[in-house]
């Protein structure tokens, strides 16, 4: 088990260098910059070169390449080219509070919602209750959930006045965002657990149950859902991704100062330092998920835990 | 048989009837059964696949799928209450506690993710008051009652951790956890292997002395139901054809069908032909309306298609439904007779001295190895050090427990996979190592394949004409579209399929016809030698007895040399010339299939063939059956020296050091074993 986390971390240490290096290589090859020469060519010579040195950008590629890793390497993502000043880890910290809470609060609410859902129509198997909740499943999945934050805002927020449309001003701010977030989730989790509750539910194992005299709701819950789970594991991997792409746009819709939106706003002044450092951060986070549900597959699955156990 | 009221059975099932709602309709899966169940008896319902007898099962314990199933009429009795009537609720209470049931698989019977102990207790707990320690007490004690060492520990280990056998144990303690006073074992041995099926039907009987339990046995093995059975009912397509003591039924059938299904098992003395039943069960959307098995039957008399027969009583307890009891009816020859203990000692007569030696070996196997690697330093063995020839023309059988490595030596006979050392040669001409394209193009048409699971082998987007013909194209053998069409339904006419077949999709077939599609298909290519991988495994005994038929046919036809791989002895026993037991990777004996039998020498083949359930009630019950210790040892950590001395009865001291010789002990009669001289 030590071996196997061992192993595992290392691997996550390697793919985040390969990933550093090839958004550094790519950011270079991009088209513009914050000092194009336009606006560089106001300068005198000693200013530009000035400049240029404060950001290591006079010297060769290879050169800042080395400087940027060894930065890295300390935690230091260097200084945002667009906010004078700031480096970008303190930008990071600044704006991760909102767009933590939202993230988690759309996990918890999609995947209960989702689990439940998909319960109930495997559970109601080719009824009304099956029907309607695969109906929102398909909806969920192809409605963007851009077009659906507009209509969240148009009627919840405007036309009722129940929540606020848009900004960060209270709690009551976070709700909309959460729940324009979570229908992908509950969408995806609500399929896939009814799939694999009405595959759990054909199992011989659930037929054993009821031979024993356990009554069917107890079967339902003691041998059907965590048996159905397992599976759901595999697809929390996409889903955190599709939660970050989502937050991206989210965020920006609702006015919410999280990272998403300071994503969207360096992307759109080609601030590189910020850009490099975001996506590293959105790596990390992916790879640390996958560690993470890896290691529940172990407690969930007692065929995977005892295996890894042994060594 | 509705007339006679039997004051002390415990169960009894009358008149019932269950259909299923399909899309296509509704299917009448159980059609007026009646039954019943005395304190203590254990009664065997044997049928085909279809026949309606595990639905019969699951409606006595209520565990139909609620959406299409329904019983339309008739009730079930249990200590003269009907369940038919009683709530889900009420249900709850009799199931587990009152009536309890076995299943066929237990590989997939237990829940992955909870550990046995837990699975035992549960049942416990939902009948009786007691707390989580004390279930867990007896579950302890069950798990030591159904014979698994090292309960303490064993308990708090997940289902993976156990072995089949070990797992129907399980099931078995799960079954008993309240005492029930029914047990119902559907099909309970038929995914184990011979000895390990021994080992359970053992501790079944055993418990049934401890417990007084009554046992209803699902099973189309005839062999178990010889063993097992105080009486016999005889299912076919939704109704019981024929009942009565064990007796009875295996010495004076009187129904057509139970003829049949008495004649298509070989046991291990049958020669020639076997008395395979044509045709397939009737479809249960439209059952057929006089008697059902009157369009199988042969000899079927006019009245059979146009009224269905009663029950005819022969004696108070042997009853049967066929109009060749009215007193009108002509009498007809049985096919096959069986007499009383009729296989008890006889030794087999002219056993057929082995022409095949005079050939020319078509294969020869030399120190044949086929290791795996699996995880870190850790091989499986699955073959190790196989030498022998098979010869031109001739069957050689080859049987062993699942994970012996037969199938593994199949493959790699065929290069499917590639030696890890030793020599194949085929006519003399090296197989393994590297090859020009055309020389393993020949050898690929030479050499073909038959698959165990017909469902899975057949490609289900393409026409049967495609499937059969894919190698009449690859290997140019057609030169027009006519000539492969003729081919094509030559081959469908050869294994017994017609030409309108051609043009269907696989899903169209049943079991036994998409065998024979797998059959023409290995003909396509004219080969010279056919690897069969339990070709029969997976088919109903009487579709068994059609396709082993057609292989013997084509065998002489087409002048085939055949490695016919099975699990089920007496299969083995009737179609080879020769036969192979396995172990772990290792030949253990290889003798004519007649001298293997009247002498076996190796220790495991005799195990293995006293472990064989026979067909036949009298000898069942006399003879002593060698029940080996323990289960099969894990190929990639084989015991040292003789790997079968774990479970030998006979095992020295010495035998743990070296690996005995693989020798001919008698004329054409080779076994490893160091005990024999």
């Amino acid at each position: 088990m030590k071996k196997y986390f061992l192993l595992r971390v290392m691997n996550i240490i390697i793919t985040l260098f390969i990933i550093a290096t090839a958004t550094f290589f790519l950011m270079k090859q991009l088209p513009g910059s914050p000092f194009d020469e336009e606006r560089l060519s106001n300068l005198s010579d000693d200013q530009r070169i000035e400049f240029l040195s404060r950001y290591g950008l006079d010297q060769p590629l290879s050169q800042q390449y080395i400087i940027y890793m060894k930065n890295l390497v300390t935690g230091d993502f260097g200084e945002s080219f667009y906010f004078k000043g700031q480096e970008v880890a303190d930008l990071i910290k600044h704006r991760i509070g909102p767009s933590a809470l939202l993230g988690a609060q759309a996990v918890v609410l999609g995947i209960t919602i989702g689990i439940v859902l998909g319960i109930i129509a495997a559970f109601r198997h080719n009824t009304i209750w099956d029907f309607s909740t695969m109906f929102i499943a398909v909806i969920g999945v192809s409605v963007p959930n851009f077009v659906f934050a507009a209509l969240l805002q148009y009627y919840v927020g405007l036309k009722l006045g129940l929540l606020p449309v848009a900004f960060w001003e209270s709690y009551s701010s976070s709700i909309m965002p959460t729940i324009a977030l979570s229908l992908m989730v509950i969408a995806l989790i609500a399929r896939f657990t009814r799939n694999e509750m009405l595959e759990v539910l054909q199992q011989d194992y659930i037929i054993t149950a009821r031979a024993k005299g356990v009554p069917q709701f107890k079967v339902i819950y003691k041998h059907a859902i965590r048996n159905a789970l397992i599976p759901v594991l595999t697809i929390l991997g996409p889903i955190v991704v599709s939660l970050l792409t989502g937050s991206l746009v989210i965020e920006n819709i609702f006015g919410v100062p999280g990272i998403g939106s300071l994503f969207v706003d360096s992307i759109k002044v080609n601030d590189y330092t910020t850009i490099m450092g975001l996506t590293l951060f959105y790596s990390a986070f992916f790879v640390l998920t996958m560690l993470i549900i890896d290691l529940l597959y172990g407690v969930i699955d007692p065929r995977i835990r005892i295996n890894g156990a042994k060594e | 048989m509705k007339e006679v009221r039997f004051v002390d059975a415990l169960l009894e099932v009358n008149n019932l009837s269950v259909s299923f709602s399909t899309y296509a309709g509704k299917v009448q899966a159980v059609r007026g059964v009646n039954l019943f169940l005395k304190k203590g008896e254990t009664l065997a319902i044997v049928g085909e696949s279809g026949s309606g007898k595990s639905v019969t099962s699951k409606t006595i314990m209520n565990l139909l799928p609620k959406r299409s199933a329904q019983i339309e009429e008739g009730e079930i009795l249990f200590e003269g209450k009907d369940l038919t009537k009683y709530s889900e609720k009420q249900m709850d209470k009799i199931r587990g506690s009152e009536i309890s049931m076995i299943f066929q698989d237990p590989m997939t019977a237990l829940n992955p993710t909870m550990t046995i102990g837990k699975q035992i207790a549960e049942s416990i707990l939902s009948h009786e008051k007691t707390s989580k320690k004390e279930a867990m007490q007896k579950a302890i004690a069950l798990v030591k009652l159904v014979g698994i060492p090292n309960a303490e520990g064993r308990v708090n280990q997940y289902p993976h951790q156990f072995s089949g056998g070990m797992r129907q144990r399980v099931v078995i303690a799960i079954a008993l956890a309240c005492n029930p006073k029914v047990l119902i074992a559907d099909e309970p041995t038929t995914a184990l292997d011979v000895t390990i099926q021994a080992q359970i039907l053992d501790l079944m009987k055993v418990i049934q002395q401890k417990m007084g339990t009554s046992i209803i046995i699902i099973t189309h093995d005839l062999g178990v139901v010889a063993n097992m059975a105080d009486r016999v009912a005889v299912m076919y397509a939704g109704k019981i054809v024929e009942t009565g003591k064990v007796d009875e039924i295996f010495y004076n059938p009187q129904h057509p069908y139970t003829w049949g299904l008495l004649g298509s098992m070989p046991n291990m003395e049958t020669r020639g032909e076997l008395v395979a039943i044509p045709g397939t069960p009737p479809d249960m959307l439209h059952p057929p309306k006089g008697d059902p098995f009157a369009e199988r039957n042969e000899q079927a008399l006019k009245i059979d298609f146009l009224r269905e027969p009663p029950m005819f009583k022969l004696t108070e307890t042997h009853f049967a439904a066929t109009w060749l009891l009215h007193g009108k009816a002509p009498v007809v020859e049985r096919p096959v007779k069986m007499q009383k203990g009729h296989l008890q000692t006889r030794k087999l007569q002219n056993a057929n001295e082995l022409q095949v030696r005079q050939l020319e070996p078509l294969v020869q196997i030399k120190n044949l190895k086929k290791y795996f690697s699996v995880g870190k330093n850790e091989v499986l063995k699955a073959v190790d050090n196989i030498s022998i020839d098979i010869m031109r023309g001739e069957t050689l059988g080859l049987v062993g427990e699942s994970g012996c490595g037969k199938s593994t030596l199949g493959r790699t006979l065929m290069k499917l996979y590639e030696a890890t050392d030793g020599e194949v040669f085929y006519r003399q001409e090296l197989v393994h190592g590297k090859k020009k394209a055309s020389q393993m193009k020949d050898f690929n048409r030479k050499v073909q394949m038959i698959f165990q699971d017909p469902y899975a082998s057949l490609n289900p987007r393409k026409t049967v004409s495609d499937i059969i013909a894919e190698g009449i194209d690859i290997h140019g053998l057609a030169k027009t579209k006519e000539e492969r069409r003729q081919k094509v339904y030559h081959l469908l006419e050869v294994v017994g399929l017609n030409r309108s077949h051609a043009s269907r999709y696989p899903h169209e077939f049943s079991g036994g016809q998409r065998q024979r599609i797998g059959i023409a298909r290995a003909l396509a290519v004219e080969p010279e030698f056919i690897i069969a991988d339990e070709p029969i495994s997976a088919l109903d005994v009487s579709i068994q007895a059609q396709v082993v038929n057609l292989m013997k046919k084509l065998q002489k036809e087409h002048d085939l040399t055949y490695l016919f791989i099975a699990h089920d002895l007496s299969m083995v026993k009737h179609i080879s010339d020769r036969v192979g037991v396995m172990y772990l990777g290792n030949m253990v004996e290889l003798a004519s299939s007649d001298d293997l039998y009247n002498d076996p020498l190796h220790p495991y083949t005799q195990a293995l063939l006293s472990a064989v359930p026979v067909p036949d009630p009298m000898r069942e019950k006399s003879r002593n059956r060698i029940v080996l210790k323990g289960e099969l040892p894990s190929p990639s950590t084989p015991p040292s020296g003789c790997r079968f001395r774990t479970r030998c009865p006979y095992a020295l001291d010495s035998c743990a050091k070296e690996v005995p010789l693989w020798r001919e002990l008698k004329k054409n009669h080779w076994a490893a074993c160091h005990i024999l001289k």
